[in-house]
C-alpha cells in the first residue's frame, strides 16, 4: 500500500533558508541545497520549498536554488510562494519542481487551479489553505494567514478538488506553532468533503502527534512540518521508525 | 549515450539530471540519428495517452524505435511512456499503443473494490514475481514513487515488478530488450537511481 509521507518544509528568502539552525554535520544550515540533501538522506518523502521573497532578484535566486536542488535530489519537490499565474507554474516546473502549491494566487484568481490542472495535470496542482476558526466557522485566510477572506474553508476545499487540485495542504492557524498536536477536528471536517490526498500542517510537536494524526484520520496522507525538523527536535528517520512501529506504513 | 526521446510531452529535466548525476551520458532528442547512435533509449511521458501517442507518431520516430528494439537495443518506457508500449489503452476511449508489450491499459478506479483515492500517488513497495537484471540493485519491499490513474493489465507473463493498491498494480514489464516502469525512477530516491544504473548496464 501507499505509505504515509513525512514532509519537511523549507522557507526560502533571498536564496537562504529561514529558521535553519543547529544542525550537526552541515556546514551551512541556511544553504537550501545542503539542507535538502540532509533531509533526503534522513528519509524525507518529499520536500516543500516555500519562496517568501518579495523582490524580483530574490525570485531569480530562488529558481537558481531550485535548479540546483533538482539536479542533485531525486524525490518529489513541491514549490510554493508567489504563484499567481500560469507563467509562475512554468517558471518553477522548468527548474525541476514536480508540484506547484497555490494559496493566495487561487483566492485572487479562482480560475488559476482549473487552468493549471488542464495544462499540467491534476497531480501537479496543490491547493494550500491557511484556515482559522472564526465565529464557529472554518474560515479561509489569505496573505500568509494575515487576512480573513470571509470564505468558508470547507467549501473552498471542495471547490478546489472540483476545479482540479490534486492535493490539499491544510494549515491550521489555530494550532500552528502551538506544538500540541495537529488540528484533528479541522482535518476531519476537510477529509469528509474531499477525496484527494490531504497534507496536514500546523501543530506537530512530538512524534506521538504524527501517530495520532494517521491513526485518527486514515484519509490524511502526509504530515508536514518545518521548525521541529529544522531545530532537530524530531529527526525524520527516528520519526519514521517510530511510526512504522506503531503500525503505520512508512518508506524506510 | 542514452537517448531521451523528446516528443513534447512532460518535463525531462529531472530524468536527464538523474542520469547526469549517475555519470551517464544522455541527450534529450527527437532525432532519428541520435536514436540510432544511442546505446539505450528512454521513452518518458506524462499526460493523456491519446495526445501522447499522437505526438509520438508526429515525430516519425516509431519505426526507428521498433527497428532498434527489435535489434536488441534496450528501451525503458517510464510512466505514460511505459503505457504507450502496450497494445491498447482505454483511457477516455480506445487507443492503439505501440504493441511492443502484450497487454492493455485500463482505469484503476474501475477495478478497485474499495473507495481508495485515484490517482495512485505516492511511495509504494515493489514486489518481484521473477528476478530481472533491472532490479539487481533493489530489494523486495523497496519503495518507489508512483503518480498515475491508469494501469497495465493482462500482461502477467511480462510483469517483472508489482505494487499493491487494493488491486495488484503492474509496476514494471519486460519483453526482450523493451522495459517499462509505471513508477518514476527519476523521483524514487536512491532506489530509483539504482534502477537507472542497472538499466545502463543491461
Amino acid at each position: 500500500m501507499i505509505t504515509k509521507r513525512i514532509i519537511p518544509c523549507l522557507d526560502i528568502r533571498d536564496g537562504r533558508v529561514v529558521k535553519g539552525v543547529n544542525f550537526e554535520g552541515i556546514q551551512d544550515v541556511e544553504h537550501p541545497v545542503e539542507l535538502a540533501k540532509f533531509y533526503n538522506q534522513s528519509g524525507a518523502d518529499e520536500l516543500v520549498f516555500y519562496d517568501i521573497t518579495a523582490s524580483f532578484e530574490g525570485r531569480a535566486l530562488f529558481t537558481d536554488i531550485l535548479t540546483q536542488v533538482a539536479s542533485q535530489i531525486f524525490i518529489p519537490l513541491t514549490v510554493g510562494g508567489g504563484i499567481n499565474t500560469l507563467d509562475d507554474f512554468d517558471r518553477v516546473l522548468k527548474c525541476g519542481a514536480d508540484k506547484v502549491s497555490v494559496n493566495s494566487g487561487a483566492i485572487k484568481n479562482p480560475k488559476l487551479i482549473e487552468q493549471a490542472a488542464k495544462k499540467y495535470g491534476d497531480q501537479c496542482v496543490v491547493l494550500s489553505m491557511d484556515i482559522k476558526r472564526v465565529d464557529g466557522q472554518f474560515r479561509l485566510f489569505a496573505k500568509g494567514g494575515r487576512e480573513d477572506t470571509g470564505i468558508d474553508a470547507l467549501e473552498w476545499a471542495r471547490m478546489g478538488e472540483q476545479n482540479g487540485a490534486g492535493e490539499l495542504v491544510v494549515n491550521s492557524i489555530d494550532t500552528d506553532g502551538v506544538k500540541d498536536g495537529f488540528d484533528l477536528e479541522m482535518l476531519a471536517a476537510i477529509a469528509d468533503r474531499v477525496n484527494i490526498p490531504i497534507i496536514a500542517s500546523g501543530g506537530a510537536g512530538r512524534m506521538e502527534d504524527f501517530s495520532e494524526l494517521f491513526h485518527t484520520l486514515p484519509k490524511v496522507d502526509a504530515g508536514l512540518a518545518a521548525s521541529i525538523f529544522h531545530f532537530k527536535e524530531i529527526e525524520i528517520r527516528d520519526l519514521k521508525t517510530y511510526l512504522r512501529g506503531q503500525g503505520i506504513e512508512m518508506r524506510i | 549515450m542514452i537517448a531521451i526521446i523528446d516528443y513534447g510531452v512532460g518535463n525531462l529535466f529531472s530524468l536527464s539530471s538523474s542520469l547526469t548525476y549517475l555519470g551517464l551520458d544522455n541527450k534529450i532528442t527527437s532525432s532519428a540519428e541520435d536514436i540510432l547512435s544511442a546505446d539505450r533509449i528512454i521513452l518518458p511521458g506524462v499526460g493523456a495517452f491519446s495526445d501522447a501517442v499522437q505526438k509520438l507518431r508526429d515525430t516519425g520516430l516509431i519505426d526507428t524505435i521498433r527497428q532498434q528494439t527489435a535489434a536488441g537495443k534496450p528501451l525503458l518506457g517510464i510512466c505514460l511512456g511505459m503505457q504507450l508500449l502496450f497494445d491498447k489503452s482505454y483511457e477516455y476511449g480506445e487507443h492503439d499503443g505501440l504493441g511492443l508489450v502484450p497487454g492493455r491499459v485500463c482505469p484503476i478506479a474501475d477495478d478497485l473494490t474499495r473507495p481508495l483515492k485515484v490517482p495512485h500517488i505516492g511511495w509504494n513497495a515493489l514486489h518481484f514475481p521473477k528476478p530481472d537484471p533491472l532490479f539487481k540493485y533493489v530489494r523486495e519491499g523497496d519503495c518507489v514513487y508512483y503518480v498515475h490513474s491508469f494501469y497495465a493489465k493482462d500482461c502477467t507473463e511480462n510483469t517483472i515488478a508489482t505494487s499493491e493498491y487494493d488491486i495488484t498494480i503492474t509496476g514494471a514489464v519486460r519483453s526482450g530488450s523493451v522495459y517499462g516502469t509505471q513508477f518514476h525512477p527519476e523521483k524514487s530516491g536512491e532506489v530509483g537511481l539504482n534502477i537507472l544504473r542497472a538499466f545502463s548496464e543491461l
